[in-house]
């Protein structure tokens, strides 16, 4: 098994300014928006991106909320293992707002797909945004573009892009692993 | 560990520790499901569940339904009363054809206690058993289990006490198993004749004396009294048992601390508790019924996952 690093600790943290920023260009004061990052990896970036905007652009009223797809799946009884669930925090009706869905590395395109079904539980947004961090390009199953992207990369089908998070995982950085 | 050790929920007896905890971690998932403005999943949406009731129920059938439908499952009902069972059917023949019509999982009450194991062992499909004579009733174990963990924090360590008619009961096997399993101590208190021969022999205390019971417990759990299954008088009349068995506001405003009370439905208000007590603070009644659909939704998700395409 063989890495390789597609970002460091400090490309990582420009990209995730530049992601906030843009975030604020469409949403302004984030009054009618909630940030929803997607279980199990993509609450990691959204709490981030979610204190960068509190902290260093003083975003005031983020709207922040955690949501779990594994019921929603579309594989369930088709793998080897049984799909295990993560805690959904949403505290707030999302009807009428403007969501920006958060995860970290879009692949196949199934995980948002499940999480377009699973936000309907708590009613009608107005829009959904996507916001992923790595775009794996080409390796699509489903006609899902993200909104804001961090790094687009061509990745191969046993290659894996592992996100890691100084808080989880004691560093910032994006791996390209050879399985 | 992320899966049941078993491909059937036939009783508390048949799991293990991990499986509980995994239970009780799903449930917690899906109690959070059926508290949002949409309560419902799609993971079951090619799952076919059958509920056979060879035995009345409320809110067992209605629990296990609702928990069906929030998960997506399509559902049968069966109720024996207005079925082929009366002109002479047997239970396998019954439950085979059903299963011809493409059913993946049976949840099933059966007046004969081991109905389940029974069925386990002849058809192909996922049994859960929704209550098997005076043998077992898992779900009912598990939302209670799980209650108590919700209300005292761990199940762990808690003492609890089982009060009135334990012999004629299959909740209080299967609580006496679960709550064993998870580290409680159990206790059943009850009028002598009411109390199965042996059951020290599981490991229990026996108290015949509810105050001291209810002195020594953390949590109470009030059974009824199963009139349709006594043949013979175990007690001289309801009224002497209510004042012997039956907890009333004042009792516990008595004791020397104040206990969580439980009570597994149908309730016979002023027989085994009285009003005022089934309906006060210390009482967790509602929330066992709220929390049977998420352990129920649990458990059917668990053994569904196990079922392979």
């Amino acid at each position: 098994m063989s890495q390789k690093v597609l970002l460091n600790e400090k490309e990582v943290n420009i990209i995730l300014h530049r992601l906030a920023c843009q975030l604020i260009e469409k949403h302004n004061d984030f009054s009618n928006t909630v940030l929803i990052g997607l279980q199990p990896r993509g609450v990691f970036l959204a709490d981030r991106i979610a204190k960068i905007l509190r902290e260093d652009y003083k975003v005031k009223n983020i709207q922040l909320g955690h949501l779990d797809i594994t019921f929603f799946r579309d594989d369930f009884r088709r793998g080897e293992k049984p799909l295990e669930a993560n805690a959904t925090q949403i505290n707030f009706l999302v009807e009428d707002k403007n969501v920006v869905f958060i995860d970290d590395v879009l692949y196949t395109g199934r995980s948002i797909r499940a999480a377009l079904t699973a936000i309907q539980s708590f009613g009608r947004p107005n829009e959904i945004e996507l916001l992923t961090l790595i775009d794996r390009r080409f390796s699509r199953h489903l006609p899902i573009q993200p909104n804001y992207r961090g790094r687009q990369v061509d990745v191969i089908n046993n290659e894996k892009v592992k996100v890691n998070w100084k808080e989880y995982d004691n560093e910032d950085s994006v791996y390209l692993i050879e399985k | 560990m992320s899966e049941l050790s078993v491909n059937h929920l036939l009783g508390i007896k048949y799991l293990n520790k991990q499986d509980i905890q995994l239970i009780f971690e799903t449930a917690d998932h899906f109690k959070e499901v059926i508290n949002r403005p949409i309560k419902k999943v799609p993971s079951l949406r090619d799952i076919t569940i059958a509920n056979l009731f060879f035995e009345n129920s409320t809110r067992t059938k209605l629990s296990f339904e609702l928990a069906e439908k929030r998960l997506s499952a399509d559902v049968l009902n069966f109720s024996s009363s207005q079925s082929s069972v009366k002109k002479g059917e047997t239970l396998i023949d019954t439950v085979n054809n059903i299963l011809s019509m493409k059913v993946d999982m049976v949840v099933m009450r059966h007046p004969n206690p081991g109905a389940g194991v029974f069925l386990s062992k002849h058809v192909k499909a996922s049994i859960i058993n929704a209550g098997d004579g005076a043998h077992e009733h898992p779900t009912q174990a598990l939302l209670d289990s799980y209650s108590i963990r919700e209300k005292l924090g761990d199940v762990a360590g808690k003492k609890v006490v089982i009060v009135g008619d334990i012999l004629h009961s299959r909740v209080a096997l299967s609580n006496i198993f679960a709550l064993q399993l998870q580290g409680a101590q159990v206790m059943v208190c009850g009028p002598k004749t009411l109390l199965p021969k042996f059951i020290d022999s599981l490991g229990v205390k026996v108290e015949t004396d509810l105050r001291k019971a209810l002195n020594w417990c953390d949590v109470a759990n009030m059974l009824r009294v199963q009139n349709e299954r006594m043949d013979i008088s175990y007690f001289p009349s309801t009224r002497e048992y209510t004042q012997q068995f039956g907890v009333n506001k004042e009792l516990l405003d008595s004791l020397n601390k104040e206990i969580t009370i439980m009570h597994p439905g149908p309730i016979n208000r002023g027989v085994e508790i009285t009003s005022d007590v089934a309906d006060s603070k210390q009482s967790i009644i509602l929330d066992q019924v709220q929390n049977g659909v998420a352990i129920r939704m649990a458990v059917i998700y668990l053994l569904a996952s196990k079922i392979k395409q």
